[in-house]
């Protein structure tokens, strides 16, 4: 997994609620056995049928931050989410609240999911708004977003916020309780079920 | 120390525990599917890592496989990820129930089929229905496609411990209101991400006297009000499903499984972080109207006015009117399977509306069991028969039109009475407009050809003395009218 530091970039203002993982990635496109190339076909739907969509307008197009409303990545599982989102060049999603498996995958793979409260987002999103060539930074270390006249601390639990810092390979990091794992094994009830004999 | 059934489990699987760090948590069986894991395997293999314990693991094919035709059927790179799962776990060593075997079918059929899924567990799937294995009394919850391969390579996931949250449903189910018509109408109340963070354990009467079959369909929906565990209590009834089963322990380890899980339920004095008290009595089938699993209204209701902006382009996106009676609402499509509702409890109970009768003309209705078990049994009952009689298309098992990875998609402006769990904009297919619903209101919609409150159909039935969603094992139902 990539580290992650700070990063400034432009916004991009999707001021909806319970955006789910359908919308961000839709199904057809997860057939793909590979990791990479999923950012064309983020919001694919929203994308073709209009016109207006966020990510169709030309003021937003290289925005690396994203702002949205609450419950942002309900639904599906899939990590094909936070990837087509990282694809498409997003480095971070602020929302005052994410659903709690897409919030998991983003932390994964260090795309930066930053819970602000309602208010502070909808004031990002008409500093978006009212000119999109705003640049925000999000500084993961100091736990600080700042954008023009805006500056706000969020907040991060410290062993994510420590293992993006670090940008460690998150089994490596487990496989080094391998002596845990291996005592926690020896200790379970033999009669638990196995799919097939060991 | 007073805990909680999810408390108890999850101090039982902890590995290592240490100050501001996540539990590292043992993982008692990984189910795996084509569609989360090819780029698991992938990391794993570049890694130069391999799989800790493949007897943990256990492997079908069924979000993207074809209903008619098998894998033959499948389009190239659809086929693409079936053959990388057939290769990673050939790799792996791990057993795999591909198209075309009497195991195969939704990953969260075939645990509880097989006796996989057992009480007091930690199981894992990269697929947020995985809650759905909490019915057993298990802490079962979905992951991403790097938590999958964390799993493959160390068998734990360090987690965050859950808030415990209490849904208490006392009083009695009125006839016609299922499992479904709980987890709708809780959602309905409880908004869609009520339940983040949360451990939920579903309690009270209206519980205990649920089957196995409607706990799992309650447990199924948790993700969809945001909760990652949904949990019902072990007991008799969940002992009952899993004697005999292939893999429940067997004789002496049978009685000794018997003491851990009778060990397992909440104790008394345990305090939940926060509770939900819904009176069954009061439920009514209920069916969504919008684009999320909470804007869900009885069927005797209307389409409300739209509250928020969410609202109003969930009113746009499905094209209805705000004050529209919802039995005015007609249907194309009717869809009755997926991994919330496709047991042979939810076709039984989808077949006594369907028996002696015909899908409207104008209306495309299709059932799709769970597993090619429950195909097998329901079969065996008969019940193929009276779908196909009634003008009902009979498929092969998969997770098919819940979410049309597969052929089975709407198409645009279609309106699909569905037994699923998600009416996200597109999830059936893009432009498709998806109203959830019970089995048996599934099959009543099939029929009339519009939204429809089961409890009239019935009525209609009324002297033929048919139950609803009887409780009683294989051959119960069979016995009442005559197969056929």
């Amino acid at each position: 997994m990539d580290a992650f530091h700070m990063h400034e970039g432009r916004m991009a203002p999707l001021d909806r609620a319970n955006v789910d993982t359908d919308q961000i990635i839709p199904k057809q496109f997860l057939k793909r056995i590979e990791r990479s190339g999923f950012g064309p076909f983020l919001f694919h739907d929203w994308r073709r049928n209009d016109p207006d969509f966020v990510l169709n307008r030309p003021e937003y197009r290289g925005a690396s931050v994203l702002l949205a409303g609450p419950n942002f990545g309900c639904g599906s599982s899939r990590e094909h989410a936070p990837w087509s989102l990282e694809d498409a060049g997003f480095r971070a999603v602020i929302a005052p609240s994410f659903a709690d498996i897409f919030r998991a995958n983003c932390l994964k793979i260090g795309l930066l999911p930053v819970q602000l409260p309602e208010p502070s987002v909808r004031r990002l999103m008409d500093l978006a708004t009212e000119d999109p060539a705003t640049t925000v930074m999000v500084d993961l270390e100091a736990q600080t977003v700042t954008a023009a006249g805006f500056a706000e601390r969020f907040d991060v639990d410290p062993f994510s916020r420590d293992r993006l810092l670090d940008g460690v390979d998150d089994v490596g990091l487990t496989l080094r309780h391998e002596a845990d794992i291996a005592a926690f094994e020896a200790r379970r009830d033999p009669w638990l079920p196995r799919v097939t004999p060991q | 120390m007073s805990r909680t059934l999810a408390q108890k489990i999850w101090d039982r699987h902890v590995v290592r525990s240490s100050p501001g760090e996540p539990d590292l948590l043992f993982v008692d069986l990984h189910l795996i599917h084509e569609v989360t894991t090819p780029q698991a395997f992938e990391a794993l293999r570049m890694a130069g890592r391999r799989v800790r314990r493949p007897d943990l693991t256990v492997a079908t094919m069924d979000h993207n496989t074809p209903t008619l035709g098998g894998r033959a059927a499948a389009d190239e790179i659809g086929r693409r990820q079936l053959d990388a799962l057939e290769e990673n776990c050939r790799w792996a060593g791990i057993r795999l129930y591909e198209l075309g075997s009497r195991h195969q079918g939704i990953v969260h059929v075939i645990g509880p089929d097989l006796g996989l899924t057992q009480p007091g567990l930690v199981i894992v799937c990269g697929d947020s229905h995985t809650s759905t294995h909490g019915a057993f009394g298990s802490v079962a919850f979905g992951i991403g496609t790097s938590e999958v391969e964390h799993v493959l390579a160390t068998q734990c996931l360090p987690q965050l411990r859950p808030r415990d949250l209490a849904v208490t449903v006392e009083g009695a189910l009125p006839v016609g209101v299922v499992a479904k018509d709980v987890a709708l109408g809780l959602i309905s109340r409880a908004g869609i991400a009520g339940g983040q963070g949360c451990a939920v354990e579903y309690r009270g009467a209206a519980i205990r006297d649920l089957s196995m079959e409607g706990r799992m369909t309650v447990c199924n929906m948790s993700i969809e009000w945001g909760a990652r565990v949904g949990m019902v209590a072990p007991d008799d009834t969940t002992f009952a499903y899993l004697e005999g089963r292939q893999h429940a322990p067997r004789g002496a380890d049978w009685e000794r499984a018997l003491d851990h899980w009778r060990s397992l339920p909440t104790d008394e004095d345990a305090v939940f972080d926060a509770e939900i008290r819904l009176d069954a009595s009061e439920l009514e089938p209920h069916v969504t109207w919008g684009t999320n699993p909470g804007q869900a209204v009885p069927v005797t209701g209307r389409v409300p006015e739209p509250a928020d902006e969410n609202a109003v382009r969930a009113l746009r996106y499905m094209a209805l009117e705000p004050g529209t009676a919802v039995e005015d609402i007609s249907v194309d499509r009717v869809f009755i399977g997926s991994c919330t509702n496709s047991r042979l409890e939810d076709l039984r109970a989808a077949a006594a509306i369907a028996r002696g009768r015909r899908v409207h003309p104008r209306v495309r209705a299709m059932v799709v069991p769970g597993s090619a078990l429950v195909k097998l049994q329901a079969e065996a009952e008969g019940l193929d028969r009276v779908f196909t009689a009634a003008g009902f298309e009979w498929r092969d098992a998969g997770c098919s039109m819940c979410l049309g990875m597969n052929p089975d998609i709407l198409q645009p402006g279609e309106r699909c009475a569905s037994t699923s769990n998600r009416n996200f904009e597109g999830r059936q297919g893009a432009g498709g407009r998806t109203h959830l619903l019970s089995p048996p209101m599934a099959a009543a919609a099939a029929l009339t050809g519009h939204l429809v409150d089961v409890r009239q159909v019935m009525a209609d039935e009324g002297e033929r003395g048919r139950r609803l969603a009887p409780p009683d094992p294989p051959g119960g139902w069979g016995g009442q009218g005559g197969r056929g």
